[in-house]
């Protein structure tokens, strides 16, 4: 176990007795006089799927927010491998190992698959090439874009340097997932994956994520879609009016109790 | 490794109309369509080089060496306006400016040079960096304060071209003959082409930005905000940062246009046509570059200004009324703007 710098107040090691690799205590972020986050708690254990599910306005997204660096909570403590983190913008975040696979596509259509997973990130050709004349190693990239994709087992990732508009919906998809895996080194968060998506395309992603998860990378899996949640979750955590009203898993409990929990109709 | 259905190149068998498949939705129904989206050059190309043959067929002397030295010539000037505009039409903006901060530059450096008696190299360097500053005031619009390109810089147009209008006071500046303001003129021989020492410096920049577009991150970059920039700015990358050196190498580029112009003409007034503004992005949209910012290449926008340059040349040589040179342009114009449309389809 981690001891390291006294965290204000030490996240709640689970069953086997493990750090969470994320956590977060007691978060509160307001927007105006809109309460998003009233205190909210999280913790995500090392190689588990965690589920987020919530109704509408009961701040799932700013949760998710907090955690990648896209909003900068009020008060609580943000707590990566047990030390605590302060992230105050989405680079900080990705530094820190937590990538975040956003709800809008976030790719760039022009640009090939490649050139996508390096973006903002490109390796340069070594000696003056490289740091004169800031060439790019085109080569290095597309081959180790294509190891990564390999590795994560896409098989509908055929030529790496296809550009992305050429591709489906849930190609592109598994394009955004692949970087977010290739350069998530603690943490790899997913916003809705599936929102986009038909009904073929949301399973391929939802193998990929299986497959990430098979690598022992923890996954936080924002979703509203029940039958993915309850297929990928290893525990679900059902946000309710700014706090986190239960932790449930799919073992247990079933999709009408955890509807139940996020609605109101009963706690866990 | 499993093989799953509607790989890239497994186009979904029995895909209806309602339901195209994962990966047959992509595909390009039309070979001719998929390889203009993989070289956007490729139709500028195939227009300049029929054009020229066309034009040969009705006047001879159009494709000897001495028409062609005076094309090459004639198209430095706007070549390199239209490199810099490629550049900020790459990022979905547009600057209309341009041909008014090119003037001011201009004014600047002969102004100095003649007028004031400072050494040239010393004028040359301020003009540059006028022409720097428009384009730091552009960039500084678009960035901080959020207006779109097309209005700031149409703001500009006018702010650029009253200032230009004042410092020269109505003169025509003359630099001295053998003054380096005008070595851009200067006629360098290779075989039986004359071309100047502008368009040797014109290749020399559609070159260096043609590297930094293709190879460098900074020219991924480009292409990415231009294309999404919601996804650019949420992969990490400073799009306004980006955004404002865009304006400044293009600004930097008009500089270089300017010391070009009076090489050409040998003297520096602010009475040059009015469509240098206009000619520039022709040049681009001919040149298969996108308005809607992250599609084309510089080699595509040099294809286009030589194509208006080669229409203006054919149409005038073989007597052709000065109207219909303006129809055929505005009609290329038109055509190419379609053809992108039908060309970026694919995004639906």
């Amino acid at each position: 176990m981690n001891t390291t710098t006294n965290p204000p107040r030490p996240p709640a090691p689970d069953a086997a007795g493990r750090t969470p690799v994320l956590a977060a205590r007691d978060l509160v972020k307001s927007y105006g006089r809109v309460e998003a986050l009233r205190g909210a708690d999280f913790e995500l254990f090392p190689g588990e799927v965690l589920a987020v599910i919530g109704d509408n306005g009961a701040g799932k997204s700013t949760l998710i927010k907090c955690l990648s660096g896209a909003a900068v909570p009020d008060s609580g403590t943000l707590l990566l491998d047990g030390a605590p983190a302060d992230f105050r913008t989405p680079a900080q975040a990705k530094a820190a190992g937590i990538e975040t696979v956003y709800q809008t596509l976030a790719v760039t259509p022009a640009l090939d698959i490649a050139s996508n997973l390096y973006l903002g990130r490109e390796i340069r050709r070594k000696g003056p090439l490289g740091t004169l004349l800031r060439m790019l190693d085109t080569a290095a990239m597309r081959k180790q874009a294509e190891e990564h994709i390999k590795r994560l087992g896409i098989a509908t990732l055929q030529d790496i340097t296809q550009p992305v508009e050429t591709l489906s919906g849930g190609q592109r998809q598994a394009v955004a997932v692949a970087r977010a895996a290739a350069f998530g080194s603690k943490v790899v968060i997913l916003d809705e994956p599936t929102a986009a998506l038909g009904v073929r395309e949301s399973g391929q992603v939802a193998e990929l994520i299986k497959r990430l998860r098979d690598h022992g990378m923890p996954i936080v899996l924002i979703s509203h879609d029940m039958p993915v949640v309850f297929e990928l979750a290893d525990r679900i955590h059902v946000q309710r009016l700014g706090r986190r009203a239960a932790v449930i898993s799919p073992a247990t409990h079933s999709m009408e109790d955890a509807v139940a929990i996020m609605t109101g109709a009963r706690t866990a | 490794m499993r093989a799953r259905a509607g790989g890239p190149a497994d186009p979904v068998p029995g895909g209806s109309a309602a339901d195209p498949g994962p990966a047959g939705a992509a595909r390009f129904g039309n070979p001719v369509q998929s390889l203009l989206h993989s070289y956007p050059s490729l139709g500028p190309f195939a227009v300049l080089v029929l054009a020229c043959v066309v034009f040969d067929l009705f006047n001879s002397r159009f494709l000897g060496m001495a028409n062609l030295s005076i094309m090459l010539q004639q198209v430095a000037v706007v070549g390199l306006l239209a490199l810099g505009q490629t550049v900020i039409i790459l990022t979905a903006g547009i600057d209309l400016s341009v041909g008014a901060a090119m003037i001011l530059a201009q004014m600047v450096m002969a102004g100095l040079a003649v007028t004031n008696g400072c050494p040239v190299v010393l004028a040359l360097a301020v003009g540059l960096l006028v022409a720097l500053l428009t384009g730091l005031v552009n960039g500084f619009l678009v960035t901080r304060f959020h207006v779109p390109p097309f209005i700031g810089t149409l703001g500009t147009l006018g702010v650029f071209t009253a200032v230009g209008l004042k410092y020269a006071n109505g003169q025509t500046l003359s630099p001295k003959p053998g003054s380096f303001l005008l070595w851009t003129g200067k006629i360098v021989t290779l075989g039986s082409f004359h071309i100047t020492v502008g368009v040797l410096m014109m290749i020399a920049l559609y070159l260096i930005v043609g590297y930094a577009l293709g190879r460098t991150a900074w020219g991924k970059h480009v292409y990415a905000v231009g294309d999404e920039p919601e996804a650019a700015r949420l992969t990490g990358i400073n799009t306004a940062r980006l955004l404002l050196s865009v304006y400044l190498v293009a600004g930097l580029v008009y500089g270089v246009a300017a010391w070009v112009q009076i090489g050409r003409v040998g003297d520096a007034s602010t009475d040059i046509s009015s469509t240098l503004n206009l000619d520039s992005i022709t040049a681009v949209v001919i040149g298969g570059v996108s308005l809607f910012g992250g599609r084309g290449m510089v080699l595509g926008t040099l294809f286009g200004a030589l194509i208006v340059q080669v229409f203006q040349n054919g149409l005038a040589l073989a007597g052709v009324q000065d109207l219909y040179q303006q129809l055929a342009e505005g009609l290329l114009v038109i055509a190419a703007v379609s053809l992108d449309r039908w060309i970026r389809k694919v995004r639906s």
